[in-house]
């Protein structure tokens, strides 16, 4: 019923790791995550996009897909869940941990009832100098997968799908490790291209379709050899050669459990009603499905194309890619490190932290952030109602570069907000560079990670450029 | 709103400071000790014959033992008291009602701040726990946006207000340089604050206050027996505090170019000691010039200046040393550095000097005017605290 993805601003020109390294690196820019993002910020994201392109959807489940959770035994899907200010009887659950996972809650909730939001994220790691530090990129994409509902029709309907299940040693990783390995070469692509080619087979049978009646094909999978031999198969096969997917290689890299999704969402974003998808994912095995777009697609626009973001990245240089990856350590700044979040305050304060709720007063409309019980126009006591300012976009009053203050990533860039339709806050800016900040510029909010103290991670908000969206006209 | 004050009704009789600095050798204790001796010594009384103490730290110990402990109190009422930096002002203002209430004869503030043992640059306060949403910026990153804003509402240019900023700092050095108890005692140039590295916006090295160890004490009676403890008492005339809501900053009225909080607590205070042009009738001031915007600002919020005029006054030198009214003689907290608890006595303490004729000939100023006044901030621009007091040499 909708798709979003969402592709992080930094990138990395892989030109810069030969350069720095004398070996490695490659063409193109893969994408990377901020210092402040995770999988689960990057899930949110791309949900907030799905969401916005189809706001009457009535979600029954949401499902996360991650190959690099922000949390053991902590589902991640309920910090998705709360940023996205989803009801309580919405049930959030993580399908975890492999390369396979996001592809596998696709076809699952495609081949169910329930209305459900698919989100997948990853975050690719690899040695300096090695293929996947390159090939690998970070993104996340969310899928409303369900019937048609009021106000949310279907845009794509599926028409079926296969899978195949092999047990073989191609990629693995152990918990704890930053970078995964891989068996040689040869011997995944020798197991991939027949499992491919089975469930290429079942699957148009199961939709009903010939090869050449596809108009989109996606095929994904880490071992980028046995896609290409995969991709060059099904075109012998009778799909046409001009119908294959940019499967974003050479602008985002390979986003690990996330790419399918985010292929597919960047897919749908161009195709037409009646034209055929058809996304092939290889990770331990194959797995297939076919879709339709419906006559509903015309009508359907998303939020914020994938195209937009893959051409709105900024470049990192290569050390600050290597300090946000852990690789190299910087000297912080001599300030103490923040305490840890507190469990029940937190929960207390779960709409304001995880879903930016503030609270309007109702006598004087005055904007409360965090929200109040006590008004500052009037005094009122308990008068108030929950204002969300999620997703207002607001404009820069002033702001300041803190050279001091404790970060991940230092300086921290700070603005006083006054956001369209009332209502203030100072918050960090992030996905700016502290030189390109000025009074007047256009800002809008999103989910992200401050930071991490014993294990907990501090999830809030912070503001970030928004696109073109000039302030309205000053009230009288 | 009644704030009826108690002019004339208490006066300061003995004080004591420490030199502030980076004491390595010197614990809280010694610097406790040393301040409070030498008020015992002002005043000429003995620590059982002080009836109650108010010791004023930020984040260097709790509860009045932390007095009682080092001086050996005997089960005398101590109290500790907190309020951001205007800590030390604080403990003075609640020993001065205590004796004027006639609960007691003889009290005293004791403030104290050992910073220098945490190893971190700048002050830090680590609060309770919290949900993770709270600001993390330093004061320094929250006073640097008044520049700006000041800049653009009264037509100063950026250059223009780094001149402005750079001649406070230079003037609270050359004022320090003349201070034996400063933690800087070296005059700077202007070209020493531009290049000074970036702090947080435009804000640099020479445009924030020092960190600093150090301790300060007062005793305090009833205005009618000053003179049995010294022939010059500082009779308090007024005593203000206001404590802001905190939500300047969600307001979108709030344009960062004056503390409404401060302009609150002058204004009881003039009211309080019957003051209607502080410009001409104080002889000097002592100002909470945490940062060099801030001191900007106050000269306006304190009625020094009128609104928009502060920069140009700072430029022709009203508030330098020997200038129509000396703002921060003894070198401010830039130069003498800023204890959190000890800061607010401190300011009552140059005072006392310049009042009585007993500063360095090289600061002491004109005090013909015989009247002074210390004002003390605490928090950030939109969530700010001020204390303001007046005092002189005559009962009126």
């Amino acid at each position: 019923m909708s798709a979003g993805g969402y592709v992080p601003r930094a990138r990395l020109q892989r030109s810069e790791v030969t350069t720095f390294l004398g070996s490695g690196g490659g063409k193109g820019a893969r994408a990377v995550a901020s210092h402040d993002e995770d999988t689960t910020t990057m899930g949110v994201e791309a949900a907030r996009n799905a969401l916005r392109a189809a706001p009457a959807a009535a979600l029954g489940a949401l499902w996360f897909a991650t190959a690099s959770p922000a949390y053991l035994d902590k589902t991640n899907a309920t910090t998705v869940h709360a940023a996205l200010r989803l009801p309580g009887d919405v049930s959030a659950l993580d399908f975890g941990g492999a390369l396979r996972s996001g592809m596998g809650a696709l076809s699952t909730a495609l081949a169910g009832t329930t209305t459900t939001l698919v989100v997948m994220a990853d975050q690719r790691d690899g040695l300096p100098g090695g293929a996947d530090e390159s090939a690998g990129g970070d993104g996340a994409a969310a899928l409303i997968v369900g019937p048609d509902g009021p106000g949310a029709p279907v845009i794509a309907q599926y028409l079926g799908g296969a899978s195949a299940t092999d047990e073989f040693l191609d990629r693995w990783r152990a918990p704890g490790e930053r970078r995964s390995k891989a068996w040689e070469e040869r011997f995944g692509e020798t197991r991939y291209v027949p499992l491919g080619l089975d469930v290429w087979s079942r699957a148009l049978k199961d939709a009903g379709v010939e090869a050449g009646d596809v108009d989109h094909l996606v095929v994904t999978g880490m071992h980028t050899r046995a896609v290409k031999a995969l991709a060059a198969r099904l075109v012998k096969a009778g799909v046409r050669a001009e119908v294959a997917a940019d499967d974003l290689a050479a602008t985002v890299g390979q986003a690990g459990t996330a790419h399918p999704g985010l292929v597919l969402a960047s897919v749908l974003e161009s195709a037409g009603p009646g034209e055929v998808v058809a996304v092939v994912h290889l990770a331990d095995g194959a797995d297939a499905v076919v879709l339709r777009a419906t006559g509903a697609m015309a009508a359907w626009a998303p939020a914020r194309p994938v195209a937009a973001q893959v051409e709105a990245g900024a470049p990192l240089p290569y050390g600050k890619f290597l300090a946000w990856r852990g690789m190299l350590s910087p000297e912080p700044p001599r300030r103490p490190e923040p305490q840890r979040v507190s469990a029940p305050a937190a929960w207390r304060s779960e709409d304001w932290k995880f879903g930016f709720v503030g609270s309007r007063d109702r006598t004087s409309g005055a904007l409360h952030m965090p929200p109040a019980r006590v008004s500052m126009q009037g005094g009122a006591v308990d008068d108030m109602e929950p204002a969300v300012m999620a997703d207002r976009v607001g404009t820069v009053v002033t702001f300041t570069v803190d050279r001091l203050a404790y970060s991940p990533s230092p300086p921290i860039v700070f603005a006083v907000v006054d956001f369209d339709g009332g209502g203030r806050f100072p918050v960090e800016l992030t996905d700016v560079d502290a030189d390109a900040i000025r009074i007047g510029d256009r800002v809008e909010m999103t989910f992200r990670r401050l930071y991490s103290a014993d294990g907990i991670h501090d999830y809030f908000w912070k503001a970030r450029p928004a696109e073109s969206s000039p302030a309205p006209a000053p009230q009288s | 709103m009644a704030s009826h004050g108690i002019r004339d009704r208490v006066a300061i009789v003995g004080m004591g400071c420490t030199p502030f600095g980076e004491h390595w050798d010197k614990g809280l204790d010694d610097l406790i000790v040393d301040a409070s001796g030498d008020a015992f010594a002002s005043a000429g009384v003995t620590k059982d014959e002080v009836d109650a103490y108010w010791f004023g730290t930020a984040q260097s110990g709790m509860s009045g033992i932390t007095l009682a402990r080092p001086l050996q109190l005997e089960n005398k009422p101590v109290t500790r008291v907190e309020n951001y930096c205007t800590t030390g002002s604080e403990a003075l203002r609640a020993a001065a009602y205590a004796v004027a209430s006639g609960a007691y004869d003889i009290a005293m503030a004791v403030g104290a701040e050992k910073v220098k043992d945490s190893g971190y640059q700048g002050l830090n306060a680590a609060g309770p726990p919290s949900d993770g949403t709270g600001r993390t910026l330093t004061a320094a990153a929250m006073f640097s946006m008044v520049a700006p804003a000041y800049g653009e509402k009264y037509g100063v240019d950026e250059d223009q207000l780094t001149d402005v900023l750079a001649a406070i700092s230079v003037k609270n050095h050359h004022n320090g340089a003349r201070n034996p108890r400063a933690q800087f005692r070296r005059e700077i140039t202007r070209e020493t604050v531009l290049k000074s590295p970036r702090v947080a916006g435009r804000l640099g090295v020479f445009d924030c206050a020092g960190v600093a160890d150090g301790a300060a004490a007062a005793i305090v009676v009833r205005a009618e027996d000053a003179l049995r403890y010294t022939d010059k008492p500082l009779y308090i005339k007024a005593l203000s505090f206001a404590a802001g809501s905190g939500s300047g900053l969600i307001d979108p009225g709030y344009d960062y170019t004056h503390f409404p909080e401060c302009e609150a607590a002058a204004a009881d205070a003039y009211a309080q000691a019957g003051i209607t042009d502080p410009r001409r009738q104080l002889a000097m001031a002592e100002v909470h010039d945490c940062f060099t915007p801030t001191e900007l600002v106050l000269m306006e919020d304190l009625g020094f200046a009128a609104r928009g005029t502060a920069w140009k006054e700072v430029l022709a030198g009203t508030f330098d040393l020997h200038g129509e009214l000396p703002v921060n003689p003894d070198g401010g907290l830039k130069s003498f550095g800023h204890p959190v608890g000890a800061s607010g006595l401190r300011m009552f303490f140059e005072c006392w000097l310049q009042l009585r004729g007993e500063a360095t000939p090289e600061r002491q100023v004109d005090v013909s005017r015989a009247l002074a006044l210390t004002h003390n901030l605490g928090g950030y621009p939109g969530e700010m605290v001020s204390f303001v007091s007046v005092v002189g040499t005559e009962r009126d």
